[in-house]
């Protein structure tokens, strides 16, 4: 038998699969350049009337901004929180090292919603207004875990003697853990910032359970998708999309680059 | 190993080292388990004119199992989530399989990549995207009716069906990965054992391969399970309102009665569905496999 032959229906297969995997996608980015009241067939275009449309509605270029921002504050103050964790796990090794990992982790195993209700709950509690503050701690809760995870994967034992020769040679800690440490795990500090931030700026339950007047992106999109099927959604999907995969391109070059494809 | 002369000087004073841990500990306990742990404490107050009582009750437990309309979304989340848990991994394995056994090694990663790229769709967007291909004028009816082989368009959108079809989608793509990531492990000099001893690729595949592959298939339907089940957006557009899941039941509690105890009887029972889960499936679950 010939290897086309016997190739022939896993070929058939994995092509069915990346058709059903794409199909959305593709229509949402295509009919984003429609000509006309609906992203529907038959398309008439390309046009970009409806980026022009979506550029010029304030609400969501409001809600732009403010997810830009909450998803680099979350995702400084997440790597920041990581990185120390990660060291301090890495370099000492601590007493309930099992213990302290199973806490960090926990938020992974609980849905995104469960927490949000917690911390709108906690927020009605303690009397604190909602507001963009507390979907960036949101996220900061969800992200750690991942982000602890990935720098910790990567400290490595000789990063224990390099801080030992550095404190050896004077170095104190602000200074060991600045100017050696964090040089060196530069690339999965970077990977991790990327990371968090894509995951912020793309997580809607915890924003729209936890902002009120000013609010984020998805938040948005998720109240222009009540007026039905219009090519503005499609736009600012199409936004959304382009800008988590160039965030997140970035950090996959950058780690492949700094410690080359791990199998 | 000597103590270096640096860690001798630590013996005494601040120990930053040992310190590093705790903002992340700190922030992780005060951000995330206190407000789980207000919750359960919310669940037993009660709601007296519309205000937060701390007068302890189990009115909010008994009243969610004696509803039927409360105790009906946990079923139908249930029902929903174990229908995509379940037809994600019969479409994912194979699709692993051909990346990790048919596709040459060095393109493997590149189609492994094309694969999963459409993960990072814009979250909200994507139950959206299959409105567009299945709603009645949507692209999959129109290319139904040009070629014929309906007349009508077909009611796709807005039913379970849908809603189990935009998960079906997104968890393809991470059981594949998962899935793969585990078949890539297993040593081919086993399956070549295999064959040399006599078993058929049928008998290999049966009693080598898929036995190996189960931790990758167990974590990935665990994660699957817990991402689904909490998932608001997907039966919000795609189901239309045919039915209500759990986490529409528990944002109908927030948004329209904000009757937080009610909503966190409903998050906790959620909870011990997902941690009984991981006990039934913790046999299989070895994360470190993966």
């Amino acid at each position: 038998m010939p290897a086309w032959i016997k190739n022939a229906p896993a070929a058939a297969y994995l092509i069915a699969a990346l058709v059903f995997i794409y199909l959305p996608v593709v229509v949402l980015v295509v009919f984003s350049f429609q000509d006309g009241l609906l992203p529907v067939p038959p398309f008439n275009g390309p046009s970009l009337q409806w980026y022009e449309k979506m550029f010029a509605n304030e609400r969501l270029m409001d809600s732009l901004l403010n997810s830009v921002v909450v998803a680099i504050s979350s995702a400084l103050v997440t790597t920041v929180l990581g990185f120390l964790a990660a060291y301090g796990m890495a370099r000492r090794k601590p007493r309930f090292a099992g213990s302290i990992r199973f806490v960090l982790m926990a938020p992974l195993t609980v849905s995104y919603l469960i927490i949000g209700i917690g911390l709108l709950i906690t927020l009605n509690i303690v009397g604190i207004p909602k507001s963009l503050f507390a979907v960036g701690i949101g996220h900061v809760v969800i992200n750690l875990p991942l982000c602890f995870a990935i720098i910790y994967s990567q400290f490595g034992d000789h990063l224990r003697n390099i801080d030992w020769a550095a404190r050896d040679l004077g170095a104190g800690d602000f200074h060991t853990l600045t100017r050696v440490i964090a040089p060196i795990m530069k690339p999965s500090l970077f990977a991790s910032f990327c990371l968090s931030a894509t995951l912020s700026w793309d997580e809607f339950i915890i924003a729209f359970l936890l902002s009120r007047f000013e609010v984020t992106m998805p938040v948005i999109i998720f109240e222009m998708l009540r007026a039905g099927l219009t090519p503005e959604v499609n736009a600012a999907g199409t936004m959304v999309f382009a800008i988590s995969m160039v965030t997140v391109g970035i950090a996959a070059v950058v780690m492949v680059l700094n410690y080359g494809v791990k199998k | 190993m000597s103590p270096s002369s640096a860690q001798m000087k630590r013996r005494a004073g601040f120990d930053f080292t040992r310190w590093a841990i705790h903002p992340a500990l700190i922030f992780t306990v005060v951000f995330f388990a206190l407000p789980l742990t207000a919750m359960v404490v919310v669940s037993f107050w009660q709601r007296v004119y519309g205000k937060l009582t701390a007068t302890w009750t189990l009115a909010n437990y008994s009243k969610f199992f004696a509803k039927d309309y409360l105790l009906d979304a946990l079923l139908n989340s249930i029902e929903v989530t174990l229908a995509t848990t379940a037809i994600s991994i019969l479409l994912a394995y194979p699709l692993a399989y051909i990346l990790a056994y048919r596709i040459p090694a060095h393109w493997q990663r590149f189609v492994l990549i094309l694969t999963v790229l459409p993960f990072w769709t814009a979250y909200v967007v994507r139950s959206y995207s299959w409105l567009l291909v299945i709603s009645e004028k949507g692209i999959l009816n129109v290319m139904l009716m040009d070629i014929g082989l309906i007349n009508e368009p077909l009611a796709m959108s807005y039913s379970r069906g849908a809603t189990v079809l935009g998960f079906v989608h997104f968890f393809t793509m991470l059981l594949t990965l998962t899935i793969y990531a585990n078949l890539v492990q297993i040593k081919s000099s086993y399956r070549k054992a295999a064959a040399d001893l006599g078993a058929s690729p049928l008998q290999v595949f049966l009693r080598i391969t898929l036995p190996l592959s189960l931790p990758g298939v167990a974590v990935g339907a665990f994660i699957t399970f817990v991402i689904c089940i909490g998932d608001y957006i997907t039966p919000q557009i795609l189901g239309g309102g045919t039915e209500v899941l759990i986490p529409q039941a528990i944002m109908l509690q927030v948004s329209r009665a904000a009757n937080f105890p009610m909503a966190s009887v409903m998050s906790i029972t959620l909870m011990v569905v997902v941690v009984a889960v991981y006990f039934i499936s913790a046999k299989h679950l070895k994360m470190e496999r993966v």
